[in-house]
């Protein structure tokens, strides 16, 4: 009842083919960005930017990412924080190299050199497959972190060994390093989530994106009925990496405010980002933003939990009862729905297309 | 020039220049690469019956390893608390058909994948609760000496893993191959549904293969126990054996091990003649690389089935 597309006739292609295409997807969107953009800052508090919206909306985009190349062209990499990390060096060799460097625009420019080693790190996607592939992009992972902290170029010489944001404004607002207010760098990451979701939700759903669910199901008719595996994946080598490349600048700059590569590290990045996708469910943008919010909200809410309840454990005890719940809860998960958060979202718009009166 | 030289010259030289050294470089790989030979065969075994990515086999090498010192410092005897660790394994394979597997038959791999990643946490978690997480020395007699053959030092310790692993395999390639537990194995890891329907029980089967693989995760935490302590860091031998994999091919016991002693022998020459040149701590990733550039020869690995495509 409340979401039928009966009588909503489309008199041109251009209404055929919007995005959301259905008024109730229309509203629904605007809701999301009314809520996201008003709303919450209305309410949140530092604590809430720092510890929960900020990460998570980062975490998204680089999911979102991710979810390009393994949910939509079918190629599962572990590789996602070291192109992050790729991303985030860049952003500060840039930023540091030229100041005066608009700096939305060096983060733009770091994604594209995450794209580029993305493709580099892609090509043997031509011959090797499934998780021969997964296993072979841990090379890209160990390798892309090793050469961070070795050459000492990439951190400027410091001793440390740490990257750190230096602070640049746009508009005379101030929004990276530590002394950023966390609104105006609340503001800068979701403005980033929502320019390239609807980016990859546009591509996806173009030439592009059919391409590459046409590689994902079976490159070999793919290429019979004249994809070109070999653009069609390098494509969405590039255009992921360029997304988590993005997003590692975002993490290191509007988010920690310095890190060394441990930041990026496997269990840090690449199998949690993953679990957001799979999570999430493979091939959908809004699922990849869901399995985001939920990988990141779960272990803070274990985290929260026995003291509310009035529960009292050790710090050690609880770590590892943490870890065992975060272990059951995915695998619960992907018994119940595998095709994760998005196939959850597919059945509760059919019920409300079918309510009240289910047949 | 310059580079020329450190890369290509100076390190040949080095190896010309005293052979014992590198016999003895060689043969520290070669003992390393059973060791990483013990973790892949688990990966291998549950791959080739289940179709199964078991990441959490480095979990359970630091799972047996800590519940059987967690038995010893109870004053349990050694082949008691052996057969104790054992029965818990095949208790865990049973829960982890009767919970987790059942559950995802016919799923694609990579669902199968993501859930023993979440099974990692669980084992890192329980096993740490229910022994501690310090370091843990592991001592079963094996013996610790040297001892010298031809001018080239040998660890018996290196010596007692390698026979080990030796007989691990040969016992596993007669059950997999000889018996008809084996042989329904092998039918299961081709096809589910189809194994299933021509009648062989896919839940036994199940809990036979991890049984096994918590055998042989078994061995590898006293081998890798006995070496450098019961602690944490086990578990991320799991990334040590993933080159192993893919340089061997996921569905091939024999792979596993030629795998394990190539990046073994590979990893310790390339970090005592080229670690320098590199800057050292190379030996994260220079096996990955090796494995990589390997498999651009051969995508299915030394020894994987050959990838058949049909459209």
């Amino acid at each position: 009842m409340f979401y039928r597309e009966a009588g909503q006739f489309k008199s041109t292609y251009g209404a055929d083919q919007a995005i959301f295409p259905i008024v109730q997807d229309r509203w629904f969107m605007v809701l999301v960005l009314l809520v996201s953009y008003v709303v919450v800052p209305m309410f949140a508090d530092e604590y809430w930017y720092q510890a929960i919206l900020i990460p998570f909306i980062i975490l998204a985009l680089a999911a979102v990412g991710l979810n390009i190349l393994t949910g939509y062209c079918g190629q599962v990499s572990l590789g996602t924080g070291a192109f992050m990390a790729v991303g985030a060096y860049a952003t500060y060799k840039l930023s540091t190299g030229f100041p005066e460097l608009n700096i939305i625009i060096v983060f733009l420019m770091s994604g594209a050199i995450a794209a580029a080693v993305g493709i580099v790190f892609g090509l043997p996607s031509l011959r090797i497959k499934g998780f021969y592939l997964a296993v072979a992009t841990l090379a890209a992972q160990f390798f892309i972190l090793w050469v961070f902290n070795k050459v000492e170029w990439f951190f400027n010489y410091s001793p440390s060994g740490t990257i750190t944001a230096p602070p640049r404004e746009i508009f005379s607002v101030l929004i990276t390093g530590p002394e950023a207010s966390p609104e105006a760098r609340y503001y800068v990451v979701l403005v980033f989530l929502t320019v390239f979701a609807l980016a990859a939700k546009n591509m996806a759903r173009g030439h592009l994106g059919r391409s590459w669910m046409a590689i994902r199901d079976m490159d070999i008719a793919a290429e019979i009925i004249g994809i070109r595996p070999l653009q069609t994946k390098l494509l969405a080598f590039a255009i992921s990496s360029f997304y988590c490349g993005v997003a590692g600048a975002l993490y290191i700059f509007c988010w920690l405010g310095s890190a060394e590569t441990e930041a990026f590290d496997i269990l840090n990045i690449s199998f949690p980002v993953l679990f957001m996708v799979i999570v999430g469910g493979l091939g959908s943008v809004l699922g990849s933003i869901l399995g985001a919010g939920f990988i990141t909200l779960l272990p803070i809410f274990l985290t929260n939990a026995p003291p509310v309840i009035g529960l009292e454990i050790s710090t050690e005890l609880q770590k590892h009862i943490e870890e065992i719940i975060f272990g059951v809860m995915i695998i619960f998960f992907l018994i119940v729905e595998p095709h994760g958060f998005n196939r959850l979202w597919q059945i509760a718009k059919e019920k409300l297309r079918m309510w009240p009166f289910p047949y | 020039m310059e580079v020329l030289n450190t890369f290509f010259i100076a390190p040949v030289l080095d190896m010309a220049d005293s052979p014992i050294f590198l016999l003895e470089v060689i043969i520290g790989g070669l003992m390393a690469g059973v060791m990483y030979s013990l973790v892949a065969l688990g990966f291998v075994l549950i791959y080739k019956a289940s179709g199964v990515f078991n990441y959490a086999q480095g979990a359970m090498v630091l799972f047996a390893a800590l519940t059987l010192v967690g038995l010893l410092d109870n004053h349990v005897p050694l082949i008691l608390a052996i057969i104790l660790t054992m029965i818990v394994m095949v208790g865990v394979a049973f829960l982890i058909e009767r919970y987790m597997l059942r559950h995802l038959v016919n799923q694609a791999q990579i669902i199968l994948f993501m859930a023993t990643i979440g099974l990692n946490f669980v084992f890192e978690g329980a096993g740490q609760i229910a022994w501690g997480s310090n370091v843990k020395k592991l001592d079963v007699g094996i013996p610790e000496n040297s001892f010298e053959v031809g001018g080239v030092l040998i660890n018996s310790f290196d010596l007692f893993a390698a026979v080990t692993a030796a007989v691990l395999v040969g016992v596993l390639a007669i059950f997999f191959q000889k018996t008809s537990v084996g042989r329904a194995l092998r039918a299961v890891a081709d096809d589910h549904q189809a194994a299933l329907s021509v009648g062989i029980p896919l839940k036994t089967i199940w809990i036979i293969v991890w049984s096994v693989s918590g055998f042989v995760a078994l061995v590898a935490g006293i081998m890798w126990g006995g070496k450098a302590g019961v602690q944490f860091s086990l578990v991320l031998i799991a990334l040590k054996a993933l080159p192993v994999l893919i340089l061997g091919g996921f569905e091939s016991v024999p792979g596993a091990i030629i795998g394990g002693l190539l990046i073994g022998v590979f990893e310790k020459v390339s970090e005592v003649y080229w670690g320098p040149a590199f800057g050292g701590a190379i030996e994260g990733w220079f096996a990955y690389m090796a494995a990589l550039v390997f498999l651009m020869f051969r995508p299915q690995g030394l020894f994987g089935e050959k990838i058949i495509e049909r459209v």
